[in-house]
């Protein structure tokens, strides 16, 4: 079962990465562009056939040390 | 005194900071992150570096060490614990310090000698700086950048755990003498007992007159009054 992760900084956090991308388009022409946040992304398959357990399973790795939780916020999703 | 250095794969400033313990005739000794036992210790070093190449965050990977979980208990009994630079992400990965350690916001890598001013002596710590000096350490980290909530940070204030500030030459605390972006200009913080030290700078780079000046000395002689 396949499970989709992204992280991102939260809203009040500075994110000076997705800043700098966001100049740096704007500069390319893409004027209709009002902000860009940069975060990660996590692909992660488990052995577990219960999806209820195993979407429990991910957010717990999310919160023990995939995300720092005081900077960032996550999303999980099921891809498969 | 007897002090432990942790190594990780990737730490690169534990030599340095051994040398400067053993000139203070500190017992030392090196622990390496796999162990499960920690030698009983008066003050446990987490040095700085690169462990595991700062993968997912710096620090985040280390935390999870074995050697760290003696390390949480050490510092929950009121070992004295250092974490320097990478040592400090280390530290606040693993809880023993809360907040956070961002990119830079200059978004560089930053290598220099910077001025810090003395905020509190009345600790394990600075307690042979005086009160307001100004010292000149050495950063050398791309996360330095401090950052805690406003609950977190008022109870810093309020209760004496910031002991030093960046600043200038002449001791000016503001944006301008703010090399990381850092909240407040924060350089280093306590945990709530005061056993438990993280800081940006490098003290043990500046304890001995051949290389450097020998401003973080006295760090390691108030460690040992």
């Amino acid at each position: 079962m396949k499970f989709a992760v992204t992280v991102t900084l939260k809203k009040d956090v500075l994110d000076p990465q997705g800043k700098v991308v966001s100049q740096t388009l704007k500069n390319m022409g893409m004027n209709n562009l009002s902000q860009v946040r940069q975060g990660k992304f996590f692909e992660i398959d488990l052995k577990e056939k219960d999806s209820s357990k195993a979407h429990n399973q991910v957010k717990e790795m999310c919160e023990k040390l995939l995300v720092n939780q005081i900077i960032e916020d996550f999303k999980i999703s099921k891809t498969e | 005194m007897k002090s432990s250095v942790i190594v990780f794969p990737g730490s690169n400033c534990d030599r340095d900071i051994a040398v400067a313990l053993e000139k203070l005739q500190f017992k030392n000794s090196m622990i390496w992150h796999k162990e499960n036992v920690l030698p009983k210790s008066d003050l446990i070093v987490v040095p700085g570096g690169f462990s595991y190449g700062d993968y997912l965050r710096s620090g985040a990977i280390a935390a999870k060490s074995n050697i760290l979980n003696e390390v949480i208990k050490a510092g929950e009994r009121g070992s004295l614990i250092l974490g320097i630079c990478n040592g400090f992400q280390i530290l606040i990965e693993c809880g023993l310090l809360k907040g956070a350690l961002l990119r830079n916001s200059g978004l560089k890598f930053i290598s220099k000698n910077i001025f810090i001013k003395i905020q509190s002596n009345k600790n394990k710590f600075f307690n042979k700086y005086k009160k307001n000096e100004i010292l000149e350490l050495n950063i050398a980290h791309n996360e330095g950048n401090f950052f805690t909530d406003k609950k977190h940070l008022d109870e810093l204030e309020d209760n004496d755990l910031i002991p030093i500030k960046y600043c200038d030459k002449e001791g000016n605390i503001n944006p301008k003498t703010n090399p990381n972006g850092s909240l407040n200009n924060i350089a280093g913080i306590f945990n709530k007992n005061k056993n438990i030290l993280g800081m940006m700078p490098h003290p043990e780079r500046m304890a001995d007159k051949t290389c450097s000046n020998e401003d973080g000395l006295p760090l390691f002689l108030s460690l040992m009054n």
